[in-house]
Protein backbone atom coordinates (compact mmCIF):
# COMPACT_ATOMS: atom_id res chain seq x y z
CA UNK A 1 0.00 0.00 0.00
CA UNK A 2 3.23 2.59 0.65
CA UNK A 3 4.35 2.10 -2.92
CA UNK A 4 0.66 3.38 -4.27
CA UNK A 5 0.41 5.88 -1.75
CA UNK A 6 4.06 7.25 -3.46
CA UNK A 7 2.94 7.00 -6.57
CA UNK A 8 -0.41 8.37 -6.05
CA UNK A 9 1.24 11.53 -4.20
CA UNK A 10 4.06 11.69 -7.33
CA UNK A 11 1.24 12.10 -9.96
CA UNK A 12 -0.83 14.84 -7.46
CA UNK A 13 2.39 16.31 -7.28
CA UNK A 14 3.05 16.76 -10.97
CA UNK A 15 -0.46 17.09 -11.97
CA UNK A 16 -0.49 20.82 -10.08
CA UNK A 17 2.50 21.20 -11.19
CA UNK A 18 0.99 21.28 -14.49
CA UNK A 19 -1.95 23.40 -13.37
CA UNK A 20 0.10 26.07 -12.03
CA UNK A 21 2.37 26.37 -15.03
CA UNK A 22 -1.13 26.40 -17.06
CA UNK A 23 -2.42 29.26 -14.87
CA UNK A 24 1.22 31.25 -15.22
CA UNK A 25 0.96 30.78 -18.50
CA UNK A 26 -2.22 31.87 -19.34
CA UNK A 27 -0.97 35.08 -17.43
CA UNK A 28 2.37 35.56 -18.96
CA UNK A 29 2.13 34.25 -22.61
CA UNK A 30 1.60 36.97 -25.38
CA UNK A 31 -1.72 36.31 -27.59
CA UNK A 32 -4.78 34.70 -27.21
CA UNK A 33 -3.81 31.54 -29.27
CA UNK A 34 -0.80 30.41 -27.14
CA UNK A 35 -3.17 31.37 -24.18
CA UNK A 36 -5.78 28.99 -24.95
CA UNK A 37 -2.70 26.52 -25.22
CA UNK A 38 -1.82 26.80 -21.29
CA UNK A 39 -5.06 26.64 -20.54
CA UNK A 40 -5.57 23.51 -22.05
CA UNK A 41 -2.95 22.16 -20.14
CA UNK A 42 -4.70 22.59 -17.17
CA UNK A 43 -7.70 20.21 -18.48
CA UNK A 44 -5.77 17.71 -20.34
CA UNK A 45 -2.59 16.54 -18.64
CA UNK A 46 -3.16 18.18 -15.29
CA UNK A 47 -6.56 16.56 -14.95
CA UNK A 48 -5.49 13.15 -16.05
CA UNK A 49 -2.66 13.34 -13.74
CA UNK A 50 -4.75 14.37 -10.69
CA UNK A 51 -7.70 11.90 -11.26
CA UNK A 52 -5.13 8.92 -11.49
CA UNK A 53 -3.81 10.04 -8.85
CA UNK A 54 -6.97 10.21 -6.63
CA UNK A 55 -8.15 6.84 -8.94
CA UNK A 56 -5.19 5.18 -7.25
CA UNK A 57 -6.19 6.15 -3.50
CA UNK A 58 -9.47 4.11 -3.57
CA UNK A 59 -9.95 0.73 -3.28
CA UNK A 60 -11.57 -0.34 -6.12
CA UNK A 61 -14.55 0.42 -5.16
CA UNK A 62 -17.60 2.65 -6.94
CA UNK A 63 -15.65 5.73 -6.53
CA UNK A 64 -12.62 4.15 -8.66
CA UNK A 65 -15.72 3.62 -11.37
CA UNK A 66 -17.02 6.84 -10.96
CA UNK A 67 -13.39 9.17 -11.19
CA UNK A 68 -12.59 6.75 -14.35
CA UNK A 69 -16.02 7.98 -15.99
CA UNK A 70 -15.27 11.12 -15.09
CA UNK A 71 -11.91 11.32 -16.56
CA UNK A 72 -13.58 9.70 -19.69
CA UNK A 73 -15.79 12.51 -20.21
CA UNK A 74 -12.83 15.34 -19.06
CA UNK A 75 -11.13 14.05 -22.26
CA UNK A 76 -13.23 14.34 -24.87
CA UNK A 77 -14.90 17.46 -23.99
CA UNK A 78 -11.81 19.81 -23.04
CA UNK A 79 -9.55 19.18 -25.96
CA UNK A 80 -13.35 20.14 -27.80
CA UNK A 81 -13.72 23.32 -25.49
CA UNK A 82 -10.22 24.18 -26.84
CA UNK A 83 -10.75 23.32 -30.48
CA UNK A 84 -14.12 25.48 -30.50
CA UNK A 85 -12.29 28.28 -28.44
CA UNK A 86 -9.43 29.07 -31.19
CA UNK A 87 -11.78 27.48 -34.37
CA UNK A 88 -14.15 30.57 -33.24
CA UNK A 89 -11.44 33.11 -32.74
CA UNK A 90 -10.00 32.34 -35.79
CA UNK A 91 -13.49 33.16 -37.93
CA UNK A 92 -13.70 36.12 -36.04
CA UNK A 93 -10.60 37.17 -37.48
CA UNK A 94 -8.41 37.35 -34.70
CA UNK A 95 -4.45 37.02 -36.10
CA UNK A 96 -1.78 35.02 -34.15
CA UNK A 97 1.20 37.44 -32.93
CA UNK A 98 3.81 36.60 -35.34
CA UNK A 99 0.96 37.09 -38.39
CA UNK A 100 -0.04 39.97 -36.74
CA UNK A 101 3.74 41.01 -37.20
CA UNK A 102 3.94 39.93 -40.98
CA UNK A 103 0.82 42.36 -41.51
CA UNK A 104 2.61 45.65 -39.84
CA UNK A 105 5.57 44.97 -42.08
CA UNK A 106 3.78 44.49 -45.25
CA UNK A 107 2.01 47.65 -44.64
CA UNK A 108 5.22 49.60 -43.39
CA UNK B 1 -6.31 21.37 6.47
CA UNK B 2 -10.05 22.10 5.98
CA UNK B 3 -9.62 25.46 7.36
CA UNK B 4 -7.00 26.71 5.47
CA UNK B 5 -8.70 25.52 2.17
CA UNK B 6 -12.26 27.55 3.64
CA UNK B 7 -9.47 30.84 4.00
CA UNK B 8 -8.04 30.64 0.62
CA UNK B 9 -11.41 29.77 -1.09
CA UNK B 10 -13.01 32.50 0.14
CA UNK B 11 -10.58 34.95 -0.46
CA UNK B 12 -10.65 34.17 -3.89
CA UNK B 13 -14.10 34.76 -4.07
CA UNK B 14 -13.71 37.96 -2.73
CA UNK B 15 -11.35 38.75 -5.24
CA UNK B 16 -13.82 37.51 -8.22
CA UNK B 17 -16.55 39.96 -6.62
CA UNK B 18 -14.35 42.97 -6.05
CA UNK B 19 -13.16 42.34 -10.09
CA UNK B 20 -16.59 42.22 -11.14
CA UNK B 21 -17.32 45.69 -10.47
CA UNK B 22 -14.56 47.64 -12.42
CA UNK B 23 -14.74 45.75 -15.19
CA UNK B 24 -17.15 47.30 -18.29
CA UNK B 25 -16.93 44.54 -20.59
CA UNK B 26 -20.65 42.85 -19.64
CA UNK B 27 -19.29 39.63 -21.10
CA UNK B 28 -15.92 39.41 -18.88
CA UNK B 29 -18.42 40.18 -16.14
CA UNK B 30 -20.83 37.14 -17.02
CA UNK B 31 -17.63 35.02 -17.35
CA UNK B 32 -16.24 35.58 -13.78
CA UNK B 33 -19.50 35.51 -12.76
CA UNK B 34 -19.85 32.04 -13.55
CA UNK B 35 -15.96 31.71 -12.18
CA UNK B 36 -17.44 33.04 -9.13
CA UNK B 37 -20.84 30.34 -8.53
CA UNK B 38 -18.06 27.19 -9.55
CA UNK B 39 -16.05 28.86 -6.72
CA UNK B 40 -18.58 28.78 -4.36
CA UNK B 41 -19.53 25.44 -5.36
CA UNK B 42 -16.30 24.15 -4.11
CA UNK B 43 -17.04 25.63 -0.68
CA UNK B 44 -20.07 24.26 -0.61
CA UNK B 45 -18.28 21.01 -0.69
CA UNK B 46 -15.65 22.24 2.06
CA UNK B 47 -18.23 23.06 4.45
CA UNK B 48 -20.24 19.52 4.04
CA UNK B 49 -22.78 20.90 1.80
CA UNK B 50 -22.74 18.30 -0.99
CA UNK B 51 -26.52 18.60 -2.50
CA UNK B 52 -25.80 22.56 -2.42
CA UNK B 53 -22.37 22.27 -3.66
CA UNK B 54 -24.39 19.99 -6.99
CA UNK B 55 -26.99 22.37 -7.42
CA UNK B 56 -24.88 25.55 -7.19
CA UNK B 57 -23.30 23.97 -10.05
CA UNK B 58 -25.23 22.91 -12.40
CA UNK B 59 -28.03 25.85 -11.96
CA UNK B 60 -25.70 28.91 -10.61
CA UNK B 61 -22.41 28.07 -13.12
CA UNK B 62 -24.53 26.40 -15.57
CA UNK B 63 -27.93 27.88 -16.53
CA UNK B 64 -27.58 31.26 -14.96
CA UNK B 65 -24.58 31.81 -17.45
CA UNK B 66 -26.25 30.39 -20.50
CA UNK B 67 -29.54 32.91 -19.78
CA UNK B 68 -27.25 36.15 -19.20
CA UNK B 69 -25.27 35.42 -22.45
CA UNK B 70 -28.58 35.41 -24.19
CA UNK B 71 -29.29 38.53 -22.68
CA UNK B 72 -26.15 40.57 -23.54
CA UNK B 73 -26.43 38.80 -27.05
CA UNK B 74 -29.88 41.17 -27.04
CA UNK B 75 -28.88 44.09 -25.17
CA UNK B 76 -25.19 44.99 -25.81
CA UNK B 77 -21.44 44.05 -24.15
CA UNK B 78 -20.49 46.95 -23.12
CA UNK B 79 -21.64 49.41 -20.17
CA UNK B 80 -21.14 53.27 -21.09
CA UNK B 81 -19.44 55.36 -18.49
CA UNK B 82 -21.25 56.11 -15.48
CA UNK B 83 -22.82 59.86 -15.15
CA UNK B 84 -23.08 60.18 -11.50
CA UNK B 85 -20.84 59.91 -8.35
CA UNK B 86 -19.47 56.91 -7.10
CA UNK B 87 -18.69 58.74 -3.57
CA UNK B 88 -22.95 58.33 -2.61
CA UNK B 89 -23.29 54.43 -3.18
CA UNK B 90 -19.58 54.16 -1.63
CA UNK B 91 -20.41 56.21 1.51
CA UNK B 92 -23.81 53.89 2.10
CA UNK B 93 -21.88 50.28 1.42
CA UNK B 94 -19.43 50.87 4.00
CA UNK B 95 -21.05 52.33 6.52
CA UNK B 96 -23.42 49.60 5.68
CA UNK B 97 -20.57 46.85 5.71
CA UNK B 98 -19.40 48.50 9.43
CA UNK B 99 -22.49 47.78 11.07
CA UNK B 100 -23.00 44.09 9.82
CA UNK B 101 -19.44 42.95 10.67
CA UNK B 102 -19.94 44.59 14.23
CA UNK B 103 -22.82 42.70 14.34
CA UNK B 104 -21.01 39.28 13.54
CA UNK B 105 -19.14 39.67 16.85
CA UNK B 106 -22.42 38.59 18.25
CA UNK B 107 -22.52 35.44 16.07
CA UNK B 108 -21.47 32.28 17.61
CA UNK B 109 -18.19 31.02 16.27
CA UNK B 110 -18.01 29.51 13.22
CA UNK B 111 -17.99 25.28 13.01
CA UNK B 112 -18.66 24.33 16.99
CA UNK B 113 -20.80 21.87 17.68
CA UNK B 114 -23.06 23.64 20.42
CA UNK B 115 -23.88 26.70 18.15
CA UNK B 116 -27.98 27.46 18.41
CA UNK B 117 -28.76 26.46 15.12
CA UNK B 118 -27.84 22.57 15.66
CA UNK B 119 -29.52 22.47 19.09
CA UNK B 120 -33.48 22.18 17.80
CA UNK B 121 -34.60 19.90 15.22
CA UNK B 122 -31.42 19.36 13.65
CA UNK B 123 -29.92 16.39 16.07
CA UNK B 124 -34.11 14.56 15.25
CA UNK B 125 -33.54 15.46 11.50
CA UNK B 126 -30.05 13.51 12.00
CA UNK B 127 -30.93 10.97 14.75
CA UNK B 128 -34.66 9.88 13.51
CA UNK B 129 -34.50 10.47 10.08
CA UNK B 130 -32.89 7.24 8.54
CA UNK B 131 -35.17 5.39 10.87
CA UNK B 132 -38.49 7.20 9.99
CA UNK B 133 -37.94 7.39 6.65
CA UNK B 134 -35.17 4.92 5.07
CA UNK B 135 -32.98 6.59 3.62
CA UNK B 136 -29.13 7.67 4.08
CA UNK B 137 -29.31 11.37 2.53
CA UNK B 138 -31.41 13.10 4.82
CA UNK B 139 -30.88 16.10 2.94
CA UNK B 140 -33.16 14.48 0.73
CA UNK B 141 -35.51 13.19 3.44
CA UNK B 142 -35.96 16.99 4.97
CA UNK B 143 -36.39 18.08 1.32
CA UNK B 144 -39.43 15.87 0.23
CA UNK B 145 -40.43 13.98 3.08
CA UNK B 146 -40.16 16.96 6.22
CA UNK B 147 -40.63 19.81 4.46
CA UNK B 148 -42.35 18.76 1.57
CA UNK B 149 -44.85 21.79 1.62
CA UNK B 150 -42.06 24.14 1.79
CA UNK B 151 -40.99 22.03 -1.87
CA UNK B 152 -44.16 22.15 -2.73
CA UNK B 153 -44.29 25.97 -2.47
CA UNK B 154 -40.72 26.27 -4.62
CA UNK B 155 -42.24 24.14 -7.41
CA UNK B 156 -45.44 26.35 -7.77
CA UNK B 157 -42.43 28.93 -7.68
CA UNK B 158 -40.41 27.63 -10.65
CA UNK B 159 -43.34 26.78 -12.14
CA UNK B 160 -45.02 30.67 -12.05
CA UNK B 161 -41.56 32.26 -13.28
CA UNK B 162 -41.80 30.54 -16.46
CA UNK B 163 -45.67 31.84 -16.62
CA UNK B 164 -43.52 35.09 -16.20
CA UNK B 165 -40.93 34.96 -18.84
CA UNK B 166 -43.28 32.75 -21.43
CA UNK B 167 -45.98 35.99 -21.11
CA UNK B 168 -42.93 38.39 -21.51
CA UNK B 169 -41.03 36.77 -24.42
CA UNK B 170 -42.88 35.43 -27.14
CA UNK B 171 -42.08 32.07 -27.92
CA UNK B 172 -43.87 30.61 -31.19
CA UNK B 173 -42.66 27.59 -33.05
CA UNK B 174 -43.30 29.25 -36.64
CA UNK B 175 -40.59 32.28 -35.52
CA UNK B 176 -37.70 29.15 -35.28
CA UNK B 177 -39.24 27.39 -38.46
CA UNK B 178 -38.21 30.63 -40.28
CA UNK B 179 -34.68 30.05 -39.72
CA UNK B 180 -33.58 26.44 -40.20
CA UNK B 181 -29.91 27.29 -40.94
CA UNK B 182 -29.44 28.50 -37.09
CA UNK B 183 -26.51 26.34 -34.98
CA UNK B 184 -23.27 26.22 -35.78
CA UNK B 185 -22.92 24.63 -39.06
CA UNK B 186 -19.04 25.31 -39.60
CA UNK B 187 -18.42 22.88 -35.79
CA UNK B 188 -17.57 19.60 -37.28
CA UNK B 189 -15.67 18.71 -34.33
CA UNK B 190 -18.18 20.36 -32.08
CA UNK B 191 -21.30 18.59 -33.59
CA UNK B 192 -19.72 15.19 -33.24
CA UNK B 193 -18.54 15.28 -29.62
CA UNK B 194 -22.13 17.13 -28.51
CA UNK B 195 -23.76 13.71 -30.26
CA UNK B 196 -21.89 11.33 -28.33
CA UNK B 197 -21.40 13.86 -25.06
CA UNK B 198 -25.54 14.35 -24.88
CA UNK B 199 -26.71 11.08 -24.10
CA UNK B 200 -24.20 10.52 -21.15
CA UNK B 201 -25.33 13.69 -19.78
CA UNK B 202 -29.07 12.46 -19.98
CA UNK B 203 -27.71 9.15 -18.66
CA UNK B 204 -26.18 11.24 -15.92
CA UNK B 205 -29.19 13.16 -15.01
CA UNK B 206 -31.45 9.54 -14.43
CA UNK B 207 -28.40 8.45 -12.47
CA UNK B 208 -29.04 11.84 -10.37
CA UNK B 209 -32.46 11.40 -10.59
CA UNK B 210 -33.09 8.51 -9.18
CA UNK B 211 -30.05 8.01 -6.89
CA UNK B 212 -30.99 11.30 -5.10
CA UNK B 213 -32.23 9.06 -1.98
CA UNK B 214 -28.97 7.77 -1.49
CA UNK B 215 -26.18 10.17 -2.92
CA UNK B 216 -26.18 13.75 -3.73
CA UNK B 217 -28.64 14.44 -5.84
CA UNK B 218 -32.02 14.53 -6.69
CA UNK B 219 -34.96 16.24 -8.69
CA UNK B 220 -33.86 19.67 -8.67
CA UNK B 221 -30.24 19.09 -9.97
CA UNK B 222 -31.63 16.28 -12.61
CA UNK B 223 -34.10 18.29 -14.18
CA UNK B 224 -31.59 21.04 -14.51
CA UNK B 225 -28.98 18.64 -15.71
CA UNK B 226 -31.66 17.09 -18.50
CA UNK B 227 -32.35 20.98 -19.36
CA UNK B 228 -28.58 21.29 -19.71
CA UNK B 229 -28.48 18.53 -23.00
CA UNK B 230 -30.87 19.71 -24.49
CA UNK B 231 -29.64 22.81 -24.62
CA UNK B 232 -26.64 21.74 -25.67
CA UNK B 233 -28.41 20.00 -28.83
CA UNK B 234 -30.22 23.38 -29.63
CA UNK B 235 -27.06 25.57 -29.25
CA UNK B 236 -24.80 23.43 -31.80
CA UNK B 237 -28.11 22.21 -34.04
CA UNK B 238 -30.13 25.09 -33.62
CA UNK B 239 -33.44 25.93 -32.38
CA UNK B 240 -35.65 24.92 -34.82
CA UNK B 241 -34.12 21.14 -34.81
CA UNK B 242 -34.55 20.77 -30.91
CA UNK B 243 -37.98 21.76 -31.31
CA UNK B 244 -38.75 18.60 -33.72
CA UNK B 245 -37.72 16.63 -30.58
CA UNK B 246 -39.01 18.46 -27.57
CA UNK B 247 -41.60 21.75 -28.60
CA UNK B 248 -42.52 23.88 -26.94
CA UNK B 249 -46.34 23.19 -26.25
CA UNK B 250 -44.82 19.79 -25.09
CA UNK B 251 -43.17 21.42 -22.65
CA UNK B 252 -46.08 23.42 -20.55
CA UNK B 253 -47.56 20.31 -20.69
CA UNK B 254 -44.93 18.34 -18.39
CA UNK B 255 -44.10 21.19 -16.41
CA UNK B 256 -48.05 21.45 -15.64
CA UNK B 257 -47.85 17.69 -15.10
CA UNK B 258 -44.78 17.72 -12.59
CA UNK B 259 -46.18 20.19 -10.57
CA UNK B 260 -49.85 18.19 -10.49
CA UNK B 261 -48.40 14.65 -9.78
CA UNK B 262 -46.47 16.36 -6.87
CA UNK B 263 -49.64 17.89 -5.55
CA UNK B 264 -51.70 14.35 -6.37
CA UNK B 265 -49.36 12.64 -4.29
CA UNK B 266 -50.67 14.83 -1.45
CA UNK B 267 -54.32 14.47 -2.46
CA UNK B 268 -54.05 10.49 -2.61
CA UNK B 269 -52.51 10.55 0.63
CA UNK B 270 -54.77 12.50 2.11
CA UNK B 271 -57.76 10.33 -0.07
CA UNK B 272 -55.94 7.30 1.93
CA UNK B 273 -56.62 8.91 5.28
CA UNK B 274 -53.83 10.81 6.10
CA UNK B 275 -52.64 14.56 6.31
CA UNK B 276 -51.59 16.25 2.69
CA UNK B 277 -48.21 14.81 1.97
CA UNK B 278 -48.26 12.02 4.30
CA UNK B 279 -46.78 9.11 2.72
CA UNK B 280 -47.27 6.99 5.40
CA UNK B 281 -50.24 6.22 3.79
CA UNK B 282 -49.49 5.59 0.67
CA UNK B 283 -48.69 1.64 1.58
CA UNK B 284 -49.20 -0.61 4.04
CA UNK B 285 -45.86 -0.57 5.37
CA UNK B 286 -45.01 3.17 6.13
CA UNK B 287 -41.26 2.90 5.26
CA UNK B 288 -41.93 1.31 2.13
CA UNK B 289 -44.96 4.80 1.70
CA UNK B 290 -42.44 6.95 2.24
CA UNK B 291 -40.00 5.60 -0.53
CA UNK B 292 -42.95 5.68 -2.94
CA UNK B 293 -43.53 8.98 -2.02
CA UNK B 294 -40.13 10.35 -2.09
CA UNK B 295 -39.37 8.88 -5.60
CA UNK B 296 -42.95 10.38 -6.91
CA UNK B 297 -42.61 13.65 -5.80
CA UNK B 298 -39.02 14.17 -6.63
CA UNK B 299 -39.76 12.75 -10.15
CA UNK B 300 -42.49 15.68 -10.76
CA UNK B 301 -40.00 17.87 -8.98
CA UNK B 302 -37.20 16.70 -12.05
CA UNK B 303 -40.05 17.43 -14.63
CA UNK B 304 -41.04 20.33 -13.39
CA UNK B 305 -37.95 21.93 -13.41
CA UNK B 306 -36.21 20.26 -16.32
CA UNK B 307 -39.64 21.82 -18.29
CA UNK B 308 -39.47 25.69 -16.78
CA UNK B 309 -35.49 25.64 -17.61
CA UNK B 310 -35.82 24.64 -21.35
CA UNK B 311 -38.71 26.76 -21.79
CA UNK B 312 -37.02 29.76 -19.87
CA UNK B 313 -34.02 28.73 -22.62
CA UNK B 314 -36.33 28.68 -25.77
CA UNK B 315 -37.83 32.22 -25.04
CA UNK B 316 -34.31 33.64 -25.06
CA UNK B 317 -32.83 31.80 -27.75
CA UNK B 318 -35.77 32.42 -30.06
CA UNK B 319 -35.81 35.97 -29.11
CA UNK B 320 -31.98 36.07 -30.33
CA UNK B 321 -33.00 34.33 -33.58
CA UNK B 322 -35.63 37.25 -34.13
CA UNK B 323 -33.07 39.62 -33.35
CA UNK B 324 -30.79 38.39 -36.14
CA UNK B 325 -33.31 38.17 -38.63
CA UNK B 326 -33.93 41.71 -38.46
CA UNK C 1 -5.94 33.27 15.20
CA UNK C 2 -8.84 31.51 16.58
CA UNK C 3 -11.06 34.42 16.47
CA UNK C 4 -9.77 35.30 12.98
CA UNK C 5 -10.77 31.66 11.94
CA UNK C 6 -14.11 31.73 14.19
CA UNK C 7 -15.83 35.43 12.55
CA UNK C 8 -13.75 34.97 8.93
CA UNK C 9 -16.77 32.93 7.14
CA UNK C 10 -18.96 35.79 8.39
CA UNK C 11 -17.14 38.80 7.49
CA UNK C 12 -16.09 37.76 3.67
CA UNK C 13 -20.29 36.87 3.86
CA UNK C 14 -20.47 40.90 4.78
CA UNK C 15 -17.79 41.50 1.91
CA UNK C 16 -19.57 39.88 -0.71
CA UNK C 17 -23.05 40.69 0.36
CA UNK C 18 -21.46 44.62 -0.11
CA UNK C 19 -19.83 44.13 -2.97
CA UNK C 20 -22.91 42.92 -4.32
CA UNK C 21 -25.27 45.89 -2.80
CA UNK C 22 -22.48 48.32 -4.63
CA UNK C 23 -23.13 46.80 -7.89
CA UNK C 24 -26.65 46.91 -7.83
CA UNK C 25 -26.70 50.49 -7.03
CA UNK C 26 -23.61 52.40 -8.68
CA UNK C 27 -24.00 50.38 -12.00
CA UNK C 28 -26.07 51.67 -14.76
CA UNK C 29 -26.34 48.65 -16.95
CA UNK C 30 -29.28 46.54 -16.08
CA UNK C 31 -27.61 42.74 -16.85
CA UNK C 32 -24.80 44.18 -14.45
CA UNK C 33 -27.18 44.69 -11.96
CA UNK C 34 -28.47 41.45 -11.93
CA UNK C 35 -25.53 39.90 -11.52
CA UNK C 36 -24.77 42.10 -8.28
CA UNK C 37 -28.07 41.05 -7.28
CA UNK C 38 -26.69 37.45 -7.55
CA UNK C 39 -23.65 38.01 -5.69
CA UNK C 40 -25.48 39.38 -3.15
CA UNK C 41 -27.86 36.32 -3.05
CA UNK C 42 -24.61 33.59 -2.84
CA UNK C 43 -23.70 35.68 0.04
CA UNK C 44 -26.84 34.84 2.17
CA UNK C 45 -26.78 30.79 0.90
CA UNK C 46 -22.93 31.31 2.16
CA UNK C 47 -24.00 32.75 5.19
CA UNK C 48 -26.71 29.58 5.63
CA UNK C 49 -24.50 26.81 4.78
CA UNK C 50 -21.05 28.46 7.26
CA UNK C 51 -23.98 28.11 9.71
CA UNK C 52 -24.55 24.99 9.64
CA UNK C 53 -20.80 23.42 9.51
CA UNK C 54 -19.96 21.29 12.19
CA UNK C 55 -16.17 21.13 12.82
CA UNK C 56 -14.95 17.78 12.67
CA UNK C 57 -18.28 16.42 11.33
CA UNK C 58 -19.21 15.06 7.34
CA UNK C 59 -21.96 15.71 4.70
CA UNK C 60 -25.24 14.66 5.90
CA UNK C 61 -25.19 11.32 4.09
CA UNK C 62 -25.28 8.13 6.85
CA UNK C 63 -22.04 6.57 6.39
CA UNK C 64 -20.46 3.67 8.45
CA UNK C 65 -17.98 5.25 11.46
CA UNK C 66 -19.30 8.81 11.07
CA UNK C 67 -19.21 10.22 14.50
CA UNK C 68 -20.73 13.92 13.56
CA UNK C 69 -22.67 15.17 10.78
CA UNK C 70 -23.11 18.67 9.44
CA UNK C 71 -26.89 20.66 10.12
CA UNK C 72 -28.49 19.39 6.95
CA UNK C 73 -31.65 21.72 7.54
CA UNK C 74 -29.79 25.00 6.32
CA UNK C 75 -28.39 22.35 3.09
CA UNK C 76 -32.55 21.96 2.19
CA UNK C 77 -33.44 25.47 2.63
CA UNK C 78 -30.41 26.53 0.25
CA UNK C 79 -30.49 23.73 -2.44
CA UNK C 80 -34.12 25.06 -3.31
CA UNK C 81 -33.71 28.95 -2.98
CA UNK C 82 -30.80 28.10 -5.93
CA UNK C 83 -33.46 26.93 -7.79
CA UNK C 84 -35.37 29.88 -6.95
CA UNK C 85 -33.29 32.03 -7.53
CA UNK C 86 -32.48 31.20 -10.87
CA UNK C 87 -35.99 31.48 -12.35
CA UNK C 88 -36.08 34.85 -10.73
CA UNK C 89 -32.57 35.64 -12.29
CA UNK C 90 -34.87 34.41 -15.81
CA UNK C 91 -37.68 36.45 -15.26
CA UNK C 92 -35.51 39.59 -14.48
CA UNK C 93 -33.36 39.06 -17.80
CA UNK C 94 -36.64 38.68 -20.01
CA UNK C 95 -37.90 41.60 -18.33
CA UNK C 96 -34.57 43.48 -19.29
CA UNK C 97 -35.05 41.87 -22.68
CA UNK C 98 -38.52 43.81 -23.40
CA UNK C 99 -36.90 47.04 -21.91
CA UNK C 100 -34.19 47.44 -24.18
CA UNK C 101 -36.93 46.48 -27.18
CA UNK C 102 -38.86 49.23 -25.81
CA UNK C 103 -36.54 52.08 -25.07
CA UNK C 104 -33.62 50.86 -27.45
CA UNK C 105 -31.53 50.66 -24.66
CA UNK C 106 -30.77 49.13 -21.05
CA UNK C 107 -28.02 51.91 -19.53
CA UNK C 108 -30.27 53.47 -16.54
CA UNK C 109 -29.16 57.06 -16.82
CA UNK C 110 -30.24 57.04 -20.90
CA UNK C 111 -34.02 56.33 -19.57
CA UNK C 112 -34.35 59.50 -18.31
CA UNK C 113 -33.06 61.17 -21.45
CA UNK C 114 -35.86 59.36 -23.44
CA UNK C 115 -38.24 60.17 -21.42
CA UNK C 116 -37.55 63.14 -21.27
CA UNK C 117 -38.28 63.36 -25.29
CA UNK C 118 -41.55 62.06 -24.21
Amino acid sequence: MLLLDIVSGVLLIFGAFFGLSGAVGLFKFPDFFTRVHAASVTDSIAAILVLSGLILQTNLDLNTAKLLFILIFLLITSPTASHVLAKSARHGGLLSMPEKEQKKEIES
Amino acid sequence: MELLIDLVLLAMLALTALRIIFLKDLFAVVMLFSIYSFLSALIFINLDAVDVAFTEAAVGAGISTVLMLGTIAITGRTETPPTKSKLLPLLIVVVTGAALIYGTLDMPPFGHADNPVHEHVAPRYIEESPKEIGLPNMVTSVLASYRGFDTLGETVVVFSAMIGVLSLLRLRKRDADKNPESGIKAHRVLQVIAKIVIPMIILFALYVQFHGDFGPGGGFQAGVIAAAAFILYALVFGLSNVFKVVGPKFLRILAVFGVLLYAGVGVYSMAMGGNFLDYNYLAENPLSGQHYGIILIELGVGITVFAVMLSIFYAFDSQIERANIQ
Amino acid sequence: MSFIADYYNYWIVVFLMMTGFYIVISASNLVKKVVGLNIFQTSVFMLYISMGKVKGGTAPILTEGAAQYSNPLPHVLILTAIVVGVATTAVALSLIVRIKEEYGTVEENEFEKKDDAI
